[in-house]
């Protein structure tokens, strides 16, 4: 059992498709988890099975052990931002904040005293008599943060809070939110399509695809070793070629060549896949060791710190970004070395 | 910028046909000749006089203002519920109830006044006021559904959910977050519906009966038998009456909120 656990949750509209199918995820007190994935993944439904704003069709929801998945929102005390801010147009930012203490019934003064500390907190005391529509985005989005934190929430849920924020804007407030998370130890789930902001602010990271989640780890983990290959083209790799084993960690490509490699999740997965940046370009070699690819380039691209070669191989297409100085043109003859603590079974 | 001369005096033309006959009205109104003429002779004040010295006009203007206030209040008690319906499950199905309900706005005045008859007084054969009432809520009920639709569609919904989350029930969430919000929509909505029911000649026509008739219909009725400057005045009271109510709705929200 941890903090929270997700059993076997199914939600479906219509009876017949699955939004999320048997989903499973477990939690740790204290830690902030990400749900990672493309549009339409599940990764919001999640959170608002979570939320208790969808009643999954089959499956528990547990905090502390308790099954909390009949209870409505009202009653889960979890603190929610969404993607729009939600703040209530009608309040001064003083009344958005303390709208769910009001609602406590807690005397005024702690109230006030609350709130105060909470915009204190958040670097909004200037504003606390202002109204949503005279915020920046920014500003607006701390609001959204205090609100949801003043209730002392059990559980913190973020539904893509950055996306709506300038890039600049994005990387200071998800430093900020991840401080303040650290700082009040409040357990947190965050929704991203980010894969940059996901692995910078998260303990722990969900990637998901059609309802299921496809890999379930730290951020180091995911982004060094990718379990399926769903995962691997999500964070960015990109070539990916056929692979039979031959012998204790040596494998065939289809035209022949051998690669080794130590970094298979189970000896069954037979794609390799591996990162254009992590391929290294050498002259043409006349002979063909393990891990090496002959090839030809054909497309040069600038990139800034490096170039992107499309060369051709024996195994088709392969994407190299390389920042050595030696530049290959279109038409030379290379060799590619694939080392063997970077390719990746899936 | 270019002057558009030519579309200028189009438009100035098309203000004028649509001014005039109110004016003629207006000024018709003074004139002392006891049937109504143009230009007139004279200037009296009279024909105002007479208007409050007929009790059918009183009685049917009190009558009307009951009628439409009530079936406006009743419009906005189901339309605004509806409206939110409308605006917060969105699908197919409720596309095409969103268009049926603003039909009788679309079908033609007589036609909803000859059906009301039909159903009201002949099959159900509700007591006059009541069924007169009924009537007006009806034709009130698209307008409430409509401009409060509008101002619920322009509504970010994660607001109530937010609600929900600090620990609001669904009622509360309502209430506190989602009413105040589209206070001008519904404030909108019951100036235009109170209005049309006010003006509104068709259906009350059809379901009118003895001793309890609107001031549109009886203003008809007058006009059949008499031909004096009465009506002019009538006529320029309730304009002044629209007038102010207009004025109302422009200082407060602007009329193109309305619209």
């Amino acid at each position: 059992m941890s903090f929270v656990d997700l059993e076997d949750i199914r939600v479906s509209y219509d009876g017949k498709n699955n939004i999320l199918k048997d989903l499973n995820l477990s939690i740790e007190e204290g830690q902030l988890v990400s749900l990672l994935g493309p549009s339409g993944c599940g990764k919001t439904t999640t959170l608002r099975v979570i939320a208790g704003l969808i009643e999954p069709n089959d499956g528990a929801f547990k905090v502390e052990g308790a099954n909390l998945t009949k209870v409505p929102v009202h009653k889960r005390n979890f603190g929610m931002v969404f993607q729009s801010y939600a703040l209530f147009p009608h309040l001064t930012i003083k009344e958005n904040v303390g709208f769910g203490l009001k609602l406590r019934k807690e005397p005024k003064d702690i109230i006030h005293k609350k709130v105060m500390e909470m915009l204190e907190v958040t670097g909004l005391a200037d504003f606390a008599d202002r109204y949503p529509k005279q915020l920046s985005g920014g500003q607006r989005q701390r609001v959204a943060l205090a609100r949801a934190l003043v209730i002392e929430p059990k559980l913190l849920l973020l539904d893509e809070p950055l996306s709506n924020l300038d890039a600049k804007l994005r990387i200071n407030m998800r430093l900020e939110i991840k401080k303040i998370q650290q700082r009040l130890g409040i357990t947190s789930v965050f929704v991203t399509h980010d894969q940059e902001e996901c692995f910078s602010i998260s303990d722990k990271v969900a990637v998901m695809n059609q309802g299921v989640i496809e890999q379930f780890d730290s951020p180091e983990v995911i982004y060094n070793y990718p379990k399926t290959e769903f995962v691997a083209r999500f964070i960015g790799f990109e070539n990916f070629f056929d692979l039979t084993l031959v012998d204790d960690q040596t494998y065939a490509a289809p035209d022949g060549s051998l690669f080794k490699t130590k970094r298979a999740w189970e000896s069954t997965k037979k794609v390799g896949t591996i990162r254009p940046e992590d391929i290294t370009l050498l002259e043409e070699q006349s002979e063909q060791t393990v891990n090496t690819l002959p090839g030809e380039v054909k497309v040069r691209t600038f990139l800034g710190k490096s170039y992107q070669y499309e060369v051709e191989t024996p195994l088709g297409k392969i994407l190299v970004q390389d920042g050595h100085s030696t530049a290959y043109a279109a038409g030379d003859k290379v060799s590619l070395y694939i080392p063997e603590e970077k390719l990746i079974l899936v | 910028m270019r002057k558009q001369r030519g579309l200028s005096i189009f438009v100035l033309l098309v203000f004028i046909f649509l001014c005039l006959p109110l004016i003629i009205v207006t000024v018709t109104a003074f004139g002392e000749n006891p049937s109504i003429q143009f230009p007139i002779e004279g200037f009296t004040f009279d024909w105002f006089k007479k208007v409050f010295e007929i009790s059918s006009f009183i009685d049917s203007f009190f009558l009307s203002l009951q009628i439409s206030f009530l079936a406006t209040i009743l419009a906005l008690a189901v339309g605004v519920p509806a409206a939110y319906a409308l605006a917060r499950y969105r699908t197919p199905k409720t596309a095409w109830l969103k268009s049926f309900f603003l039909s009788p706005t679309v079908i033609p005045g007589v036609v909803v006044g000859y059906a009301l008859f039909q159903f009201i007084v002949v099959q159900l054969n509700l007591p006059i006021y009541q069924g007169l009432l009924l009537g007006h809520f009806l034709i009130s009920l698209p307008y409430v559904i409509r401009v409060v639709g509008s101002s619920l569609e322009q509504l970010d919904f994660s607001i109530e959910e937010v609600a929900w989350t600090l620990g609001c029930t669904k009622v509360k969430a309502f209430i506190r977050v989602v009413l105040p919000n589209i206070t001008s929509g519904i404030f909108a909505s019951f100036m235009l519906a109170f209005i049309n029911s006010f003006n509104n000649i068709p259906v009350s026509q059809f379901l009118s009966g003895p001793g309890v008739s609107t001031l549109p219909t009886t203003l008809m009725n007058y006009i059949e038998y008499n031909y004096d400057p009465t009506v002019s005045a009538l006529s320029v009271l309730l304009m002044l009456g629209t007038i102010v109510l207009m004025y109302l709705i422009e200082k407060t929200l602007g009329l193109a909120s309305v619209a």
